[in-house]
């Protein structure tokens, strides 16, 4: 369990100064819209992969701490890797979320999220942005 | 002056919860003799209404229809066939937009709302539009959202309106709007005006016929009485003309098998199907219990308290309101650099509810330009100790807390 502290630090870090906000104008980026039907959060991801590596992932929009927060972090975690090991790292997020076992070590600063599961109706501000990262892996893989 | 103390103990739930309530807007809370209203349907006379040959449902019909005659007194409507039971606000105006709407409008014609609109009030009419090539039209509001009639007037130039539609009170701002003017202007042009009043008739006293309002559309849930209940008022001549958007039992007098129907007069012909009649039977307690409190008392006691929450609003340097002259009892607001969605996290867990969002008000953020607030919506339950202990959360609001109430 990571220490309270340590975790409003990590996510006001993200959401006041992201890492990976802003999209480029590049043709060769994947775009996924995701919006939440009951909120406001509403985020575009975008991804420039090539040989099955995430090469750049980013995005933009309009998202509260948890929603903005998390979206960064697993862009931070997933770029330069494989889609294999962008895959392990987002199942082990998704079992964070859904109160199952997962192997912390994968998961660096989206473990700030460990608690997550307890709040019912911000679960889906911390998934909106996870959600487009994976569908963009899936889209790329059909290719 | 009303008892406010007295008025709680009439709320079985501010007895089991120290839960401050700012989300009337959304639901209200109901008095003892609602819920009595509504359980006393299933343990005294359970039956189904209008049609059974003995005691329950004779007796129960009876109070059905008493109880639309509270609601014609209560909005001073000038028959009590002129009052219609649907599913809800949201039922009402569909009805509206499918039975005069697509029915009546044709290729050209203008159908006004403005952009303060609830998604129920517009959404129904863009749907009109691409069915019958009406055009809708947004009317001019002012910079802070408020009514201006003579931008309005300048809408009926043409002589292409048909329907106006617009609400009674804004969900998001409060605005009152002046339904009386707007609905003697679009007379003189020919254009009927369809209200939402959703957020105006639990709040403030409404008299159709002095508004001289054609179509006003409200819900039960809001003015404490039971969800899953609207009222649709209509002049009795609109309605008449009106086709109901639903066919089934009760609302026919006879058919044959060669097609033929004879529907019922208005409103029995709008009403097929088993009504929602616990809810009209709580609707009736919810009318009783407001008229035994008063309207007036009611309007002026919420915007006193709401007038009271937006001055010590205004003292907080970190607070952007964005209705600062609301009239009604809803404060829209945020918190500078904090998502109000994080901040009302915060106050959940300070034990106060609000909504935050767009209000399904989608395209209010032309006007005010933002796109979530926090909405605190008041009603005569509330006291001035609550916005109080609200104020002093505010005042200590910080990210770091919004945070936190997620770890």
């Amino acid at each position: 369990m990571m220490d309270q502290n340590i975790k409003r630090e990590i996510m006001i870090d993200h959401y006041s100064k992201p890492m990976n906000k802003g999209l480029v104008e590049d043709k060769g980026y994947r775009m996924i819209h995701n919006a939440s039907d009951s909120c406001i959060d509403d985020i575009t991801v975008g991804m420039l992969a090539e040989d099955g590596i995430i090469k750049d992932v980013r995005f933009d929009g309009v998202g509260c701490t948890i929603c903005t927060s998390s979206t960064d972090i697993m862009c931070s975690l997933v770029k330069g890797k494989s889609f294999n090991e962008a895959r392990i790292i987002l199942d082990n997020y998704y079992r964070m979320i859904e109160e199952k076992p997962f192997d912390e070590e994968l998961l660096d600063e989206a473990n700030a999220f460990d608690t997550l599961y307890k709040q019912a109706n911000r679960i889906k501000c911390g998934t909106i942005g996870i959600n487009a990262i994976r569908d963009l892996i899936n889209e790329y893989e059909k290719q | 002056m009303l008892d406010v103390m007295k008025i709680r103990e009439d709320f079985p739930i501010l007895s089991n919860s120290d839960v401050c309530y700012f989300d009337s807007g959304a639901t209200s809370l109901k008095p003892k003799a609602v819920i009595d209203a509504v359980t006393n349907f299933y343990t005294g006379y359970t039956a189904n209404i209008h049609r059974g040959d003995y005691d329950t449902s004779v007796y129960v019909s009876n109070k059905y229809e008493e109880t639309r005659n509270k609601v014609r007194n209560f909005i001073n409507a000038q028959y009590a066939r002129e009052i219609v039971f649907t599913a809800g606000a949201t039922a009402s105006l569909n009805m509206i937009a499918y039975g005069f709407g697509i029915d009546k409008l044709k290729k050209g014609d203008v159908i006004l709302l403005t952009k303060l609109e609830h998604a129920s009030s517009i959404l129904p009419w863009y749907r009109v539009a691409e069915k019958t090539g009406a055009v809708i039209r947004f009317i001019p509001l002012n910079d802070d959202g408020s009514f201006d009639l003579k931008k309005y007037e300048e809408c009926f130039k043409q002589n292409d309106v048909k329907i106006v539609c617009l609400s009674f009170v804004s969900n998001v701002l409060g605005y009152v709007n002046p339904i009386k003017e707007i609905c003697a202007i679009a007379h003189k042009y020919g254009a009927i005006v369809n209200v939402d009043g959703a957020q105006a008739v639990p709040h403030i006293k409404v008299d159709v016929q002095d508004l001289d309002v054609d179509l006003l559309s409200f819900s039960a849930h809001k003015m404490c009485g039971p969800s899953g209940l609207g009222i649709l008022y209509g002049k009795l001549s609109i309605l008449d003309s009106m086709d109901p958007y639903m066919y089934g039992g009760g609302a026919n007098a006879r058919f044959d098998s060669c097609g033929n129907i004879l529907l019922k007069k208005t409103p029995a012909k709008f009403e097929a199907g088993t009504p929602n009649v616990e809810g009209v039977l709580g609707l009736g307690a919810a009318i009783d219990y407001l008229q035994g409190i008063g309207m007036e008392a009611i309007a002026s006691y919420e915007h006193q308290l709401c007038g009271y929450l937006i001055e010590e609003l205004k003292k907080l340097p970190n607070v952007e309101i964005y209705n600062p002259n609301g009239e009604t009892s809803v404060v829209a607001f945020n918190i500078k650099g904090i998502f109000a969605q994080d901040a009302a996290a915060y106050f959940n867990r300070r034990k106060i509810a609000v909504r935050t969002g767009n209000h399904c008000a989608k395209i209010l953020v032309d006007i005010i330009g933002v796109n979530e607030t926090i909405r605190a919506s008041l009603a005569f339950y509330n006291t001035r100790e609550e916005v109080d202990h609200f104020i002093s959360v505010i005042k200590e609001t910080t990210l770091e807390k919004c945070v936190e109430a997620v770890l």
